[in-house]
């Protein structure tokens, strides 16, 4: 009955998107101001009832009704809690589920708290994220319906995917849709500027809080995915440059890219065309996202059971979406009227500098991943392109706008001075440099670019502070006028600060990870030990232990260094029984300096065992700046400016153009 | 300055980078990209010693042995053709008798491909593309041979 409730609440939001999508839409097109308002009801409906089939298969799968196909394929009578809730969006019909709940969360917001919006352009806006729920809802109806059921009912259902039993991975998933989904915000707010032919500062106003909450939900998700991927995968990376994960951090390229272009278009009324183009291109590479995930295309962890048919569904979707948005741009744009100017050294000037390079290494990153499916297409040669392609490529055009980011926010809006910022930052870059020669010195092994990308690193969260204490003038002011504009100071430019310095930490992390992890792999044999980085482990043997749904053998390692103890590292690995299937749990040993990382392997024929032995300097940096740039977002967002929406002034002015109109 | 050179030093910077990229691009392509062959397509051309591809297949039934040390020795068949390889390091948890494997290294001279990763697949239905691609073309194909399914009803 429960799965009876959530199908057909599924099919009746179908209905009511399609209503949201037609109507708000004749009625902006014939002024008839009470079809307009049939947007905010619908899409507060849509919400509520895409919520309810959402609790209703949620609830199939905590009670493990197994009548559900769905829920006999993907879960089991004895997975922990946790896994059967986060089981709801572990498989391809329930994460479409999940992705259109969050689409129509982000309408259901914009219809409830968007009162300050131009009722025009709420209704277009509403229409067009209506149009998104219509295919997709038409996409999980026709081909992924979750609530199928099964006769007779099995007594015990298939299980999940072990891998995939993770807390990580539990939240891994909603934060990336929330991004995805959420540059959908950017994508309608640009296709209702279009068909309304006409956009200003105070659109950007009012797009740039949902871009940047977007961002920081991406931001998040893909930090949780590259953290998973590190202590789950069992090999010890945290980038591998797979296919999916680029499908997840094109979006995040091109979304950075909007999120800086829309504050010059707020800021000075410039960039405009650019910035509603760049709103379309974001969504439609976390539409690519969702297409190279689930058509089966690509080898990889994520690939969900192919089925061809899906596939063909959402080419057409996105064929429909990006091909739609670009054909009005390019009808519609030209009617945009131009921005204000400014001299190429400038805050614009580099902002346009950091969409350059963004959309570029974003470009590069897009070619290394679609030419492989191309090339199959044209001559069914199979290749595949992994880290050396990236890292040639995207490498040193994300260097070179890495050392122009404490630049930017130096420089003065409209026309700026080149070397009064170099000037200001003299002792961010003196520091960086002794940091370079520092660690130059002190380096025994690894490559000679080290140092210079640790330099990078450092280079950039000093000038984040170098930023602030501009800002604030703290050496140039008295102390006590410092602290009043340090309180003074709008919320955002710490904000951007933040996720500035936050780039520095990921930065160092990856370098330093990249370039010093020591590795080892050994044959050991329980009373042997193994030395890596300083530490001593002792291999004490291996245990069985019982899991709630596995079997585990666990082996036991006891860390010493320099003589003295660490710690006991446990690494074991899980055979799963429903799912017949094993994992790898790795150990691992947080320290100051680093990770020290341990896999036990398979059984070898004297008794020993294969281990594998990571040490992975500083590699948590990379995940503390992920969270940091998070919170730098967070920061930004509670910002009055964005809280409050519109300011009077540029709402008095939008009304009264949208009346004159 | 005008806005006409505005608009030059846009575009000029524009063209710069975008010309940058292509180069780069272009010179990865060439460089560092890895190729993905059967046993067959390695016996019916000449792979040169040294170069870096992938070899997918299944690994044959019986064939894995292991060493005192971390080292593997297997081999992987389409069906049609077979190669020995040769493996350091710990096999990926999924890395099974008579399932698709994917393995990246070099073909050296003594005939053995030495890899230096290994890839398993992923989970029991699931079979890297390729590997299904190229067994379905020697025939060997078996389908998604998975349990008996219930019957599904709407």
């Amino acid at each position: 009955m429960i799965a009876e409730t959530g199908h057909y609440a599924l099919i009746l939001a179908l209905g009511v998107a399609i209503v949201q999508m037609v109507l708000p839409v004749i009625g902006t097109r014939y002024r008839d101001p009470q079809l307009t308002a049939i947007a905010v009801p619908a899409a507060q409906l849509e919400f509520i009832l895409i919520a309810i089939a959402f609790f209703a298969l949620m609830t199939a799968y905590v009670t493990s009704d197994f009548s559900v196909l769905n829920v006999w394929q993907n879960s089991a009578a004895a997975k922990p809690m946790l896994y059967k809730i986060s089981g709801v969006w572990g498989n391809h019909e329930g994460s479409m589920i999940l992705w259109v709940l969050i689409l129509t969360l982000f309408g259901a917001a914009v219809a409830t708290f968007g009162t300050n919006l131009p009722r025009q352009l709420q209704a277009n806006v509403l229409a067009v994220q209506g149009s998104i729920a219509v295919a997709f809802l038409l996409f999980i109806v026709i081909t992924s319906n979750p609530f199928i059921r099964l006769n007779p009912a099995p007594f015990d259902g298939q299980g999940m995917n072990p891998v995939l039993q993770d807390p990580a991975l539990a939240f891994h998933p909603p934060f990336l849709y929330a991004g995805y989904v959420g540059f959908s915000m950017a994508f309608s707010f640009a296709v209702a500027a279009l068909i309304d032919g006409r956009i200003d500062a105070a659109w950007a106003r009012w797009v740039r809080p949902w871009t940047l909450a977007a961002w920081m939900c991406l931001t998040l998700g893909i930090s949780m995915g590259s953290w998973w991927a590190y202590y789950e995968l069992g090999w010890g990376g945290f980038w591998f440059w797979d296919p999916v994960e680029n499908a997840s951090f094109m979006p995040w390229l091109a979304g950075t890219a909007l999120l800086h272009s829309s504050l010059v278009m707020e800021k000075r009324d410039a960039l405009k065309v650019w910035t509603i183009l760049l709103a379309i291109i974001t969504f439609s590479l976390s539409l690519m996202g969702t297409f190279l995930v689930r058509s089966g295309v690509l080898t990889s962890v994520h690939a969900f059971a192919v089925d061809p048919a899906r596939g063909v569904f959402i080419l057409a979707i996105m064929g429909v979406f990006i091909g739609g948005a670009f054909a009005l741009f390019a009808w519609r744009a030209p009617l945009l009227s131009q921005g204000g100017l400014f001299a190429p050294i400038s805050r614009e000037g580099s902002l346009v500098l950091n969409n350059l390079l963004l959309t570029v290494a974003c470009a590069a990153v897009l070619v290394g991943t679609l030419y492989p499916l191309a090339l199959e297409a044209l001559t069914g040669d199979k290749i595949s392109v992994g880290a050396p392609f990236f890292n040639l490529t995207f490498g040193p055009l994300i260097v070179a706008l890495l050392i122009v980011v404490p630049f930017g926010p130096l420089l003065a809006w409209k026309r700026g001075d080149l070397l009064a910022a170099a000037q200001r930052l003299m002792a961010a870059a003196i520091v960086a440099l002794l940091v370079m020669v520092v660690v130059l010195a002190f380096m025994q092994k690894g490559p000679w670019l080290a140092p210079l990308g640790i330099g990078l690193g450092v280079w950039l969260l000093l000038g984040a502070v170098t930023d602030i204490a501009n800002r604030v003038k703290l050496f140039e002011a008295a102390s006590g006028e410092a602290w009043r504009r340090a309180r003074n100071l709008p919320r955002a430019a710490y904000g951007g600060a933040l996720a500035h310095a936050g780039l520095g930490l990921v930065v160092i992390g990856i370098v330093a990870t990249t370039a010093w992890r020591a590795e080892r792999i050994e044959a050991l044999a329980p009373g042997q030990t193994l030395d890596i980085a300083g530490y001593q482990l002792l291999f004490e043997g291996v245990e069985p232990r019982q899991g709630p749904n596995y079997r585990a053998r666990v082996g036991m390692f006891k860390v010493t260094r320099g003589g003295s103890p660490v710690t006991e590292l446990m690494p074991s690995k899980r055979e799963f029984i429903v799912e017949k299937n094993a994992t790898t749990e790795s150990a691992i040993h947080v320290s100051w300096r680093g990770d020290l990382y341990v896999v036990l392997g398979d059984q070898l024929k004297n008794g020993a065992y294969s281990v594998r032995v990571y040490f992975n300097p500083l590699v948590r940096l990379i995940w503390l700046g992920g969270l940091v740039m998070f919170f730098g977002g967070g920061v930004s967002l509670s910002d009055r400016r964005l809280r409050v929406g519109a300011p009077k002034r540029a709402r008095a002015k939008a009304e009264a153009a949208a009346a004159g109109k | 300055m005008t806005r006409k050179q505005r608009r030059g030093v846009l575009i000029g910077t524009s063209l710069v980078v975008l010309g940058v990229a292509v180069g780069l691009v272009l010179y990865a392509m060439s460089d560092s990209i890895v190729f993905f062959y059967s046993p067959s397509d390695l016996t019916a051309m000449q792979a040169a010693p040294g170069k870096r591809f992938r070899l997918g297949g299944l690994v044959e039934t019986g064939s894995v042995e292991r060493d005192v040390g971390t080292t593997v020795r297997f081999v992987v068949t389409d069906g049609a053709k077979t190669l020995p390889v040769t493996y350091t390091g710990v096999l990926p948890d999924l890395f099974r008798e008579g399932q698709g494997v994917v393995a990246e290294g070099t073909l050296e001279p003594d005939g053995v491909f030495h890899a230096d990763n290994v890839l398993a697949k992923h989970d029991e239905k699931y079979m890297p593309p390729e590997v299904a691609a190229k067994l379905k073309k020697q025939g060997v194909w078996r389908g998604e041979a998975s349990g008996p399914s219930p019957n599904a009803t709407n």
